[in-house]
């Protein structure tokens, strides 16, 4: 438990650091989701020692992340499977309520509200999913689809002025406006994805969390789905909450990158000098990982071991078990985000003590 | 673009598409069973034009009419075809009133016990929680009582409190009550285990993601892609509904004999079988059989059809 007391300290530095410039569109801080494992109540009776204990035991998806997300820009989160990135845009989202932490919404916290004062909200930030073969309703025609959101944003509007609506956004991305009459199931990965954008762009909103967005289409559908997620960005002026496993991805679409490792955020920089100078020793191996064309340079790294389970969270950084330069401060003390000289922030004690 | 000029599919050109008509034209059982379904719900449902006689108006009964044989046997009387019951009424007249009643409470009971099945079944299985907990342990409750307890002990509450009189006038309504509330619990947990598996689709959180209220997600997102399991369950129950309140009035429980049902049919009737007049009995018993039978073989082509395991919709 003395893990979770040290990283309090976390989010200080990014309040500071944001203060600075004007205020973010979205803050999180020192967020954090655990699920449980156990059941309801009969379930997590176990008998030990002869006496009844109430056993329980939780899965840790997100430890302490604590983001700030300037208006205009793109912010990539990126991490391997099940390092809590998804739970992290599903928590904004509020599709599941936190553990503990804040949110804060262009100045106002909304992770505590109920869903009628979350309402107003819902019109400025929207989502995209991952599986558009799974997110549009299948009983419900693309026309319907699109219509419900504007219906419920716009009470006042009348059938023509949601049909004009509907049209345009359809246009805007590349979907026929004729088509408005057929179901989800008769369209290709590509169009669903881009008919699932149009939804989401339906309600005008500034703020979009897009959660591995391409990763279930097609290689060839995925440049032509970035391109268009770019294009709205410049229209319409979008902030991007981008959710994604590929760096390539990052590298062309994001401005700043927050590198995710296991629920905890261990390096935030801008895109260039991410990928030019990584500093945490998960983002260098991460980094390394990628294949490039020049063959000269040296061999990626090779991290030993297998990514600890969130169940038991190892004491100290959540790295160190993986990591070549841990030694003992690292198995002890969880290491919190601290601003370098260009801005970037970085959780490693190796780094700190300039041993890296 | 080439997909623009082809025109948009109307609703029964879908259903000509869809694989439930292909199936339904290769299946000769569930041609017939649909073909004998609906003659039996048409003539029952034109009693008063098809009827020679009306049973329900005592004018037209003769006591010295009673227990005449059916056409083939000896002794029949040329007026009533399929002969008299043990009052003189008209079998076949009586029969046709009889099914039409039995289909009524059949319906009746199903879309009460849907009403309230599916609605507790989305409310279980989208909220989840403590109200999950709750109407679960209801249904378990309410399904450790058997349909015909529950019938015995309501009708004999209500006889004893507002008198046999008023039972017998209210008679479909209180079996409909009866059989509608008994087997909720089949429909809230088919409904249930359906929810359960839509709502962690992507598409219900971004219904959710849109603010949409939890009442209009249930019904308008979830509930509509929960229908085969319904649909199929419901065939089912018509049938079981049938079947229970045969058995109802066979114990005397059910419609009264002024406006019997087929299950009172076959009780007035068996009293005189053991004296030689085992149509009154017999040919009623046939036409449940055969009623019942043809919603089961529907029912269980449905299930085949719309089986997710098999083929998903």
């Amino acid at each position: 438990m003395s893990a979770q007391a040290n990283t309090h300290a976390a989010p200080t530095t990014a309040v500071q650091d944001s203060e600075a410039s004007a205020q973010p569109l979205l803050q999180i801080r020192n967020l954090r989701k655990r699920f449980s494992l156990s059941g309801d109540f009969l379930d997590q009776l176990r008998f030990k020692g002869g006496k009844l204990v109430r056993h329980q035991e939780y899965v840790h998806a997100i430890n302490g992340v604590s983001l700030d997300i300037q208006r205009g820009e793109a912010l990539c989160v990126v991490g391997e499977s099940g390092c809590g990135k998804s739970t992290v845009a599903r928590t904004v989202m509020g599709l599941i309520a936190p553990s503990s932490g804040e949110i804060h919404y262009d100045g106002a916290r909304i992770d505590q509200l109920n869903s009628r004062q979350l309402l107003p909200y819902r019109k400025r930030m929207q989502m995209i999913f991952q599986n558009p073969y799974a997110s549009l309703n299948p009983r419900m025609t693309i026309q319907q689809t699109l219509e419900e959101p504007l219906r419920l944003h716009h009470p006042g509007w009348n059938r023509q002025q949601v049909t004009d609506k509907v049209k345009e956004v359809m246009h805007s991305v590349g979907i026929n406006p004729d088509w408005g009459k057929r179901f989800g199931h008769e369209f290709s990965g590509g169009q669903r994805q881009r008919i699932a954008i149009a939804r989401a762009l339906a309600v005008d909103p500034e703020f979009i969390v897009a959660d591995e967005p391409i990763s279930a289409l097609d290689v060839s559908i995925q440049a032509q789905v970035l391109n268009l997620l770019m294009e709205a960005q410049q229209q319409r002026h979008l902030t991007y909450l981008f959710i994604t496993h590929d760096l390539a991805v990052v590298e062309h679409f994001g401005t700043r990158v927050a590198v995710m490792y296991l629920g905890t955020v261990c390096e935030i920089a801008t895109t260039a000098t991410l990928f030019a100078q990584p500093r945490h020793p998960y983002t260098q191996a991460l980094l390394s990982s990628i294949p490039r064309l020049d063959d000269d340079r040296p061999q990626h790294i090779r991290l030993s071991g297998e990514v600890p389970t969130p169940v038991d969270l190892p004491s100290g950084c959540v790295f160190h078990g993986r990591c070549p330069y841990a030694n003992e401060r690292c198995k002890q003390e969880i290491p919190v985000l601290q601003a370098q000289g260009d801005g970037t922030q970085v959780a490693c004690h190796a780094v700190e003590e300039g041993r890296l | 673009m080439s997909l623009s000029t082809t025109p948009t599919p109307t609703r029964w050109e879908r259903f000509r598409d869809s694989y439930v008509w292909y199936s339904f034209k290769r299946d000769r059982t569930a041609q017939l069973c649909l073909a004998v379904f609906l003659c039996l719900v048409v003539a029952a449902f034109c009693a008063p034009l098809l009827a020679p006689t009306d049973p329900y108006d005592l004018r037209q009964i003769d006591i010295l009419d009673s227990e005449l044989p059916p056409f083939w046997i000896d002794g029949a009387d040329e007026r009533y075809t399929l002969g008299t019951d043990a009052q003189g009424r008209d079998l076949w007249s009586i029969i046709l009133y009889g099914t039409r009643v039995s289909l009524l409470i059949g319906f009746g009971a199903v879309i009460l016990q849907a009403l309230l099945g599916v609605t507790f079944g989305l409310m279980a299985g989208y909220l989840g929680g403590r109200v999950d907990a709750f109407l679960m342990r209801l249904a378990d409750i309410q399904l450790s009582f058997s349909t015909l307890m529950v019938a015995i002990v309501v009708g004999a509450v209500v006889k004893a409190t507002l008198g046999s009189s008023f039972y017998s006038q209210y008679a479909v309504l209180m079996l409909v009550l009866i059989i509608g509330l008994a087997e909720w619990p089949q429909y809230a947990r088919t409904v249930r285990a359906s929810v359960l598996a839509e709502k962690n689709k992507e598409y219900v959180d971004a219904a959710r993601v849109m603010g949409l209220r939890s009442r209009r997600i249930m019904f308008r997102h979830v509930l509509p892609n929960t229908l085969s399991p319904i649909f199929v369950i419901s065939t089912v129950q018509i049938a079981n509904a049938i079947i229970s309140e045969a058995a109802l009035s066979f114990l005397g429980l059910g419609m009264p004999e002024t406006h019997p049902s087929l299950g009172s049919l076959i009780k007035a009737g068996f009293d005189y079988i053991q004296s030689g007049s085992w149509w009154i009995t017999l040919i009623p018993g046939a036409v449940l059989v055969v009623l019942v039978l043809s919603i089961n073989l529907l029912g269980d082509w449905l299930r085949d059809v719309m089986n997710p395991r098999l083929y998903k919709g």
